[in-house]
């Protein structure tokens, strides 16, 4: 016997939440409750669009232990591989999805003598579900929301009256930006910093804390490389003898599941590892933060990372 | 399944610990082959067949109030077999949470469990217990929450927090340990605490476990099966305690070997702690005597053939140097053995 692999969640209400992002709040469809989840965890939502089947990964808006329902914020991403248009478009209320059971790879440090939490645009949301959590706790923290406009800051004028002081806002708009290496000189020791947005944003955080000394374990971030679109290549399958072509604007992992190929995954951004596939021949383009240096000749993570190739042989 | 609780056992002293036929019958036999082979063995914790160990998430079985009580005698004399470092508090309710609820579900006629927003009461009928509390306000139970669960429960605990892609056994209630110590282990990173363990290392055994471990999910438990041998039924070999029961293995003989060797088998079992995001570890032991276990002839074949192959490492890191000899004696003189 085998757990399911997916939930059945119905969409109980669709908001927009700024002129680019959608709030949904899914119910049990098929259960009483849906399982527990921790502060910062994601869900991966599974969407069928003919033959192929978009799956994206988002954080959990709500509060950890909330049962009842889930909160997801999707941002209608102008080069998108299709996932946030679907969500925006064709979700409405009363709709069923299939998606897999909570995951965390941006989980609190609770060892921290103060939390930091650095949020780019729709970055904010992971430290939704961050900030109900911390609330209950006796430890400082605060939160620093960068955004271009007013207009696009999800759940701002929320923030603002839940944090008060502890809430220090970056509009680019009015000419206001974050200086993430004067904000992480001026923490005291024990401080931990977590970063989600913008690559750029990512960077210079933990440029910042490197520059400053501190140590790795002090500095998290939620990096989902969403898979990049790149050259069409082609795979073969060496087990099951396959051959797929792999599209320009289509994943690895999206391709080989179109053919039919079995492949288990779950944060589908390089991150988690669980995709982690044998790689026979040909060249990898590494777009992943798990492979360490010493296996990426062998190994490859068909989530993010393409071809540098014609033509992969992958053990499948 | 409606476990009948015994009237409470001792697993000291006088050893009055037995095994039913019922619980015999049932016994989480651990060895899939005739010889021994190293393995993870880790496999999805889905329901087993109704009766069986497998059936639940945790097991209660007929020494449920004996093992309860054994917990209370071990406290009594050595307070610090629990212990959880502050930063658990959140794993602390998480596991509270998940005890009672399982619990309450599969044994309705022995625990019950009213949520009504925070305010929680709890009934354990077996030891005649009702509380009320306050979900989340640890002032308004008689322990911490770990503590106050965990000493209604059969089986030892770890709560594991998850940091810098590594696991840390930050919190336990240790009991009936086999031969390790929550003093020592507190605060160790995953391979830290399996330092001991022979050959697995070099086989990357806890790189692989742990990078799946890191990953398990809520709802989606794992298990696996570990064993070794104990003289008499004693649930308690700490190192704490080893001037008790260390010279126990000296006392064996070809011919006591049947009523003095247990198989001690571990139910292992890991869940994620789904608010905390830490680990809970449940390490739920069954003791059978040597002739109980010859009841069953197959089993005895190949109790056997694992014993008379087991890398010397291995036989030393559990400490069978010296009882392996007269236990395959035993067993030879039912004429029991495996061909191996």
């Amino acid at each position: 016997m085998k757990f399911p692999q997916t939930l059945s969640v119905r969409v109980a209400r669709v908001e927009a939440v700024t002129p680019v992002i959608k709030r949904f709040t899914l119910v049990p469809a098929a259960s009483e409750v849906l399982p527990g989840f921790s502060a910062g965890s994601h869900v991966l939502v599974h969407m069928p669009d003919g033959a192929r089947t978009y799956r994206n990964a988002y954080s959990l808006l709500s509060a950890p232990g909330e049962r009842g329902a889930y909160q997801i914020a999707v941002r209608r991403q102008e080069r998108s591989r299709g996932g946030s248009v679907y969500m925006h478009e064709r979700v409405s209320a009363g709709d069923v999805l299939q998606i897999n059971p909570p995951a965390n790879l941006f989980s609190l440090d609770r060892l921290a003598a103060r939390h930091v939490l650095v949020a780019g645009g729709i970055g904010i949301t992971p430290f939704m579900s961050y900030l109900k959590e911390l609330a209950g706790q006796s430890v400082p923290y605060e939160l620093h929301y960068a955004y271009r406009a007013r207009t696009h800051a999800a759940f701002r004028d929320e923030l603002a009256a839940q944090l008060g002081e502890r809430l220090h806002e970056y509009d680019a708009a009015a000419g206001e930006r974050l200086n993430p290496r004067a904000l992480l000189a001026a923490q005291p020791l024990g401080t931990h910093v977590y970063v989600c947005g913008p690559e750029s944003l990512i960077e210079a955080v933990a440029d910042g804390a490197r520059g400053l000394g501190w140590p790795e374990s002090h500095v998290h971030y939620e990096q989902f490389a969403a898979p990049q679109p790149g050259r069409p290549f082609r795979v073969s399958c060496a087990r099951s003898e396959r051959e797929v072509e792999v599209s320009g604007e289509m994943s690895l992992l999206d391709a080989l599941e179109a053919a039919g190929v079995e492949v288990p995954s779950m944060c589908r951004g390089g991150v988690c590892g669980q995709c982690e596939t044998d790689l026979l021949e040909g060249e990898a383009e590494r777009r992943d933060s798990y492979l360490p240096a010493a296996l990426r000749s062998r190994k490859i993570m068909p989530c993010v990372s393409r071809a540098n190739c014609e033509r992969l042989v992958l053990d499948l | 399944m409606r476990p009948q609780l015994k009237p409470i056992e001792t697993f000291r002293d006088d050893f009055t610990y037995a095994n039913s036929p019922e619980a015999v019958a049932r016994f989480p036999f651990p060895f899939p082959e005739d010889e021994y082979r190293y393995s993870v063995n880790i496999e999805m914790a889905t329901p087993g067949a109704p009766g069986s160990v497998f059936e639940h998430w945790f097991d209660v079985d007929e020494h449920y109030l004996g093992e309860v009580e054994e917990r209370r005698i071990v406290l009594e004399e050595d307070p610090g077999r629990c212990r959880v470092l502050p930063h658990m508090i959140a794993a602390e309710w998480d596991t509270l949470e998940m005890l009672m609820t399982h619990f309450a579900q599969d044994y309705p006629h022995l625990f019950a469990l009213q949520r009504d927003g925070e305010r929680w009461t709890w009934e354990n009928k077996a030891l005649g217990i009702r509380d009320t509390f306050t979900f989340g306000d640890a002032s308004t139970l008689s322990y911490g929450p770990f503590e106050y669960i965990t000493r209604q429960t059969q089986g030892d605990f770890n709560v594991l927090d998850q940091r810098e892609g590594d696991l840390f056994m930050d919190g336990g209630m240790i009991t009936c340990p086999a031969d390790w110590s929550l003093s020592f282990d507190l605060g160790m990173s995953f391979k830290q605490w399996h330092g001991p363990v022979p050959m697995a290392h070099e086989l990357g055994v806890f790189d692989r476990a742990l990078k799946y471990l890191l990953n398990l999910q809520v709802d989606r438990p794992v298990r696996r099966l570990n064993w070794t041998i104990t003289m008499h039924p004693r649930m308690d070999t700490s190192p704490e305690t080893y001037h008790r029961w260390g010279a126990d293995r000296t006392k064996l003989t070809e011919d006591n070997a049947g009523e003095l060797v247990h198989l001690r088998v571990e139910l292992q079992l890991l869940a994620r702690l789904p608010r905390s995001h830490g680990m809970l570890f449940g390490i739920r032991t069954y003791l059978i005597s040597l002739q109980d276990l010859t009841t069953n002839p197959a089993w005895a074949r190949r109790l056997h053939g694992v014993l008379s192959t087991l890398p010397p490492p291995i036989v030393e890191y559990k400490g069978l140097s010296r009882t392996r000899g007269p236990i395959l004696a035993w067993l030879e003189a039912t004429g029991l053995t495996a061909a191996v």
